[in-house]
């Protein structure tokens, strides 16, 4: 045994490393493609942003755009909501998050619509906190569209989006 | 099989192969004892496995993007090749795959049939292998049909319309196939859904080959029976695996030229049109691998006869075995039968290029002598040549040619009967 501790790789040796290897390389360039070929693809990575006219949404309007298959709720909050949602204490919270950093445009909340328990979209003008509860297990969302009671994790999240102008709000 | 008893080593082996015996079967795949002559046109049975293989997981992927409806069809295969990640890739290797599998397939039926490995006690193997070899014609002409182009509509008009030849209801049996009263959208997905199932149907075909081959053992170049395991034979593993796997490397060469250098050359370019029922192309023909058979339907004048002439030339395969009536498998010892042979490939050439041409003039008539040459070579030449031919000697061994030679051949000769000992 303690002369094959000390042998030198030979040819033989050589040959083996490098043929797995090179086979390792080859077998990763074959399976990559059948892994990736499941990623979106290009078609749908075109549709990753979509905008979105506000012009005529009223004040304590809420309404609800498709973007990347998924709901987002675009809330044209009144006073007492904003006023209601940047009163509470962040230390309430399950996940704090200023309401400032929520909505840049006080007026404007924008977020998607998926409850962050197991994914259904909770119903507006409902809940302990008047403003979104999921029917699903029961989540209460606050005016700011925060987790205040209920097995959801997370707040709900807010996308990237920008104000193209005053009445468009481009989302993605 | 093996004739040796196996045991698993550890406890666990043991127990596991008490219940189900896996490993048994794993032990008898890797010390299968194999004639030690094997060519390298016997490396084709594991190419064609990796074919297969191959054509079930880029089939399974493409069944993820593509869409069976005759609306839909068409852009959802442009869809595949634009959008898709490495959905080009994974298409052009299916649709060359089609063509490299008919290659290697076509490679082991002509080993087949050179070395007489379709003969007794192999038979069954042989009458399988057939059954596979039409179930992959099926399946390649409904997977042709999918992308909804020019040449897949009329391709699938032109098939069809075969069961029509049928006297009485052939009217009623192709109205059957479509679901209406032409190729449409009910043909695309039932043929969308046959396409899916059949590889699994070849899949199970291919385990019973290989079962069925594993009962006698491998025939070999010689074609003589050898006993196993003896000095005749090697392990499956390592030796035969690693035959194969360089083969099989040389053939991806082969493959990855066509995937990567000419992806379309085996195609049509009409296939880039979408199915127009109102329009069909100037000159139609079917993918290279069913050319000789769609020159032996063209080259028959009748409707009826034609059809029949094209199921026969396939039949008379399977028939194979009690056709052939010299009892001596491998052409090497077979002087007469090797020319014909011979013939027998540059016949199935020959309508394969027939085929391929506008069916008028010289080519139809080339294409009907070749077709009469077709159907002569197994029904007339066969027959006979087994009771006329007169063989050259068959060694009693594989070894026997190489020790003949010296002063052992005496001892080689009796050794045989000594070989089970070994």
């Amino acid at each position: 045994m303690s002369d094959s501790e000390k042998k030198k790789p030979n040819r033989r040796d050589f040959i083996v490393t490098a043929t797995t290897a090179a086979g390792a390389v080859g077998v990763g360039a074959v399976v990559w493609p059948l892994v990736d070929q499941m990623n979106p693809d290009a078609s749908v990575k075109a549709l990753a942003s979509t905008e979105v006219d506000i012009s005529a949404v009223e004040p304590g309007q809420s309404i609800t755009v498709l973007w990347r298959g998924k709901p987002v709720f675009i809330k044209r909050r009144t006073q007492d909501e904003i006023d209601s949602a940047r009163a509470v204490d962040l230390s309430e919270l399950k996940h704090p998050e200023k309401d400032e950093d929520r909505a840049k445009n006080p007026e404007w909340l924008v977020m998607l619509g998926v409850c962050t328990h197991l994914g259904c979209v909770p119903l507006n003008d409902k809940g302990d906190y008047g403003a979104w509860f999921c029917p699903c297990h029961g989540s209460h969302y606050d005016t700011s569209g925060r987790i205040r009671k209920g097995p959801a994790p997370t707040n709900m999240e807010v996308p990237k989006y920008e104000f193209v102008n005053s009445n468009t709000i481009k989302i993605g | 099989m093996s004739d040796h008893e196996y045991t698993p080593k550890s406890k666990v082996g043991k127990w596991f192969n008490d219940r189900l015996p896996l490993l048994t079967l794993a032990n008898h795949l890797t010390d299968y004892p194999t004639p030690k002559n094997l060519n390298y046109w016997w490396t084709f049975g594991g190419i064609l496995t990796f074919c297969l293989i191959t054509q079930i997981i880029t089939g399974i992927v493409l069944g993820m993007h593509y869409v069976a409806h005759a609306d839909l069809a068409f852009q959802s295969v442009e869809h595949i090749m634009r959008d898709v990640n490495y959905g080009w890739l994974i298409r052009y290797v299916h649709a060359n795959g089609a063509s490299m599998f008919f290659l290697a397939v076509y490679i082991h039926i002509f080993r087949s049939l050179y070395y007489g490995s379709y003969k007794s006690p192999r038979e069954v193997i042989w009458i399988i292998g057939m059954l596979i070899y039409f179930l992959m014609m099926a399946t390649a002409f409904m997977g042709y049909v999918l992308p909804w182009g020019q040449m897949s509509f009329w391709g699938a008009t032109v098939i069809t319309n075969l069961f029509s030849a049928i006297p009485l209801v052939g009217e009623s049996i192709t109205n059957w196939l479509w679901g209406g009263y032409s190729v449409d959208n009910p043909t695309l997905t039932r043929f969308f859904s046959l396409h899916y199932l059949f590889p699994f149907l070849i899949l199970g075909l291919v385990v019973l080959h290989i079962w069925a081959l594993h009962v006698p053992g491998n025939n070999n170049p010689i074609g003589i029976d050898i006993k196993k395991p003896s000095k005749d034979t090697v392990p499956f593993h390592p030796y035969i695996v690693i035959k194969d796997a360089f083969a099989l490397l040389i053939f991806l060469l082969i493959f990855a030229f066509f995937v990567f250098f000419s992806p379309n050359i085996l195609g049509h370019a009409d296939n880039y049109i979408e199915a127009n029922p109102l329009v069909t192309p100037a000159h139609i023909v079917p993918e290279w691998y069913l050319l000789p058979f769609y020159a032996i339907l063209r080259s028959v004048p009748d409707k009826l006869l034609g059809v029949i002439a094209m199921f026969a030339a396939i039949f008379v395969l399977v028939i194979l075995p009690w056709l052939d009536t010299s009892k001596v498998r491998s052409t090497v010892f077979r002087p007469i039968y090797k020319q014909f042979y011979w013939f027998l490939v540059a016949d199935v050439l020959i309508l394969g290029y027939v085929g391929a041409m506008p069916a008028e003039g010289l080519y139809l008539l080339i294409a009907r002598v070749a077709t009469a040459y077709y159907f002569a070579h197994f029904l007339i030449i066969l027959p006979f040549l087994g009771f006329k031919e007169k063989t050259t000697p068959i060694p009693l061994s594989i070894t026997e040619p190489v020790l003949g030679g010296s002063a052992d051949l005496a001892m080689a000769r009796n050794n045989s009967g000594l070989k089970e000992k070994l």
